[in-house]
């Protein structure tokens, strides 16, 4: 369980997030939405401790981020998160992309490695890319890495971060599949995402953030069917 | 020209010095490279603010000539009374003459590599090591690598200057026989075939790493 309790970030002297409060249930998939600069992908760079927050606190089963004894790296494990910029690493193939962290951060044997990674890029339409350099590849075939990247540490928990915002309109399908996939396999997942379909068809709960607070959250046919609140009312009109 | 009177022993004689020359730049450039990527990345991790003492330092031994770095070099290892040998006086002053340049060089380099993509490998909870281990120091050094080769053939030649501390490495070597043999033009072209042949294995090899990383770039 993610539970974030009024948590407040700044950059210098503009305050991004403006005391959020959020809980995400084991298996529960939410979505935030909202337009740019609502503080929505600060929010999921707090969660997993990438970035530091001013004040509030926020517990991943139990244990507090960003207090000073948590082991952030051993606590990144269980949470993965895939950024807007899939970030493939160029120098690796596409196998030892993915096998990398399992290797070196959970220690495993090469054999054991190269057998997970193969199993989660085979999960996300990549088996016959395993040779192949990052760079060879489509936006779309990198992002699908990246997902498999992070899923080979066995997470308990996925960030996805504006996933689809950077690629090509006919590559953005192969992306949400993937994603959709996995919230049927019952991962726990927060998305930040622009697409609206997706979030009304995958979530369990639709968030909405406008200039730092979370302005309304509920159910994908409570938010879009009939929105309460009147920025909502206004972002959903916009994009519609 | 060809009906010189250079023998046998005379080529030895340069051979030596070639030797010598290969020694001096092999030990500063080992050393300097080792010093400079802990410069390098000491500059790059304190930000410019706190590492503004060390990046001063490493100005001055980029701006001073050589020449007065190595002349102020052993005057000083004298006064000190370290009694060091002209070998080791200038491999030490050749080496941290290297390390300026070479801890720009990875400062550069490891800039090159995006914040995001380091991110993504502290995300997998990759520790800050590992990160500059698997991550970092691999794209770093396919970006440094041209500028270190430039550097390496730099030093080897600007390490004919050691010759001011008695050192008889190659340029000197054939000083001495220009002055003995009044042939000037023969033995000095000699002398530059000599730096050629060791130089080009050396920019050839740069050239080949470059090519064989270049397809995954």
């Amino acid at each position: 369980m993610i539970e974030i309790k009024d948590v407040r970030k700044s950059f210098s002297t503009l305050e991004v997030l403006k005391g959020i409060n959020l809980t995400v249930n084991k298996g529960e998939v939410v979505t935030i939405i909202g337009g740019s600069g609502s503080g929505k992908s600060t929010l999921l760079t707090c969660i997993n401790g990438l970035e530091p927050i001013n004040a509030g606190q926020i517990t991943i089963d139990g244990t507090v981020v960003h207090a000073k004894d948590t082991d952030l790296n051993k606590l990144r494990r269980k949470v993965g998160i895939v950024f807007q910029q899939w970030n493939a690493f160029p120098h690796l193939t596409v196998l030892e992309n993915v096998m990398l962290a399992p290797r070196k951060v959970l220690g495993l044997s090469k054999e054991k490695a190269e057998e997970i990674a193969v199993k989660q890029l085979t999960h996300v339409g990549l088996r016959e890319k395993l040779t192949v350099y990052p760079n060879r590849m489509s936006g779309g075939q990198q992002q699908r890495m990246a997902i498999a990247r992070a899923l080979a540490m066995s997470p308990e928990y996925m960030l996805f971060d504006e996933v689809t915002s950077a690629l090509d309109p006919m590559l953005v399908g192969e992306v949400l599949d993937t994603l959709k996939m996995l919230a049927e396999e019952g991962m726990t997942m927060i998305c930040v995402t622009h697409e609206m379909a997706f979030a009304r068809d995958v979530s369990d709960r639709v968030a909405f953030f406008h200039h730092g607070v979370m302005a309304e959250i509920g159910t994908p046919d409570q938010l879009f069917g009939a929105p309460q609140h009147p920025d909502t009312q206004a972002f959903l009109a916009s994009v519609r | 020209m060809f009906d010189t009177t250079l023998t046998w022993n005379d080529l030895a004689f340069l051979a030596q010095g070639a030797a010598m020359t290969l020694a001096v730049t092999a030990v500063s450039v080992t050393a300097g490279t080792v010093l400079g990527i802990i410069f390098g990345v000491l500059r790059v991790q304190l930000g410019a603010v706190w590492a503004a003492p060390l990046t001063f330092v490493l100005d001055v031994f980029r701006s001073v000539p050589l020449l007065i770095q190595l002349v102020l070099g052993n005057a000083i290892q004298a006064i000190a009374k370290l009694g060091w040998a002209p070998f080791t006086t200038s491999c030490v002053v050749l080496s941290l003459y290297t390390a300026a340049y070479c801890s720009e060089i990875i400062r550069g380099g490891i800039e090159a590599v995006p914040a995001t993509t380091r991110r993504a490998a502290r995300s997998l909870g990759m520790t800050w090591w590992q990160d500059m281990r698997y991550i970092v120091a691999p794209l770093a050094t396919r970006v440094s690598l041209p500028a270190w080769i430039g550097l390496t053939l730099g030093v080897m030649k600007d390490s004919a200057l050691v010759l001011w501390l008695g050192l008889i490495e190659l340029l000197r070597a054939s000083q001495i026989l220009v002055t003995r043999l009044q042939e000037p033009l023969f033995i000095l072209l000699i002398c530059g075939v000599i730096y050629f042949v060791i130089s080009f294995p050396i920019a050839r090899f740069g050239g080949y790493l470059e090519k064989r990383w270049s397809p995954n770039d």
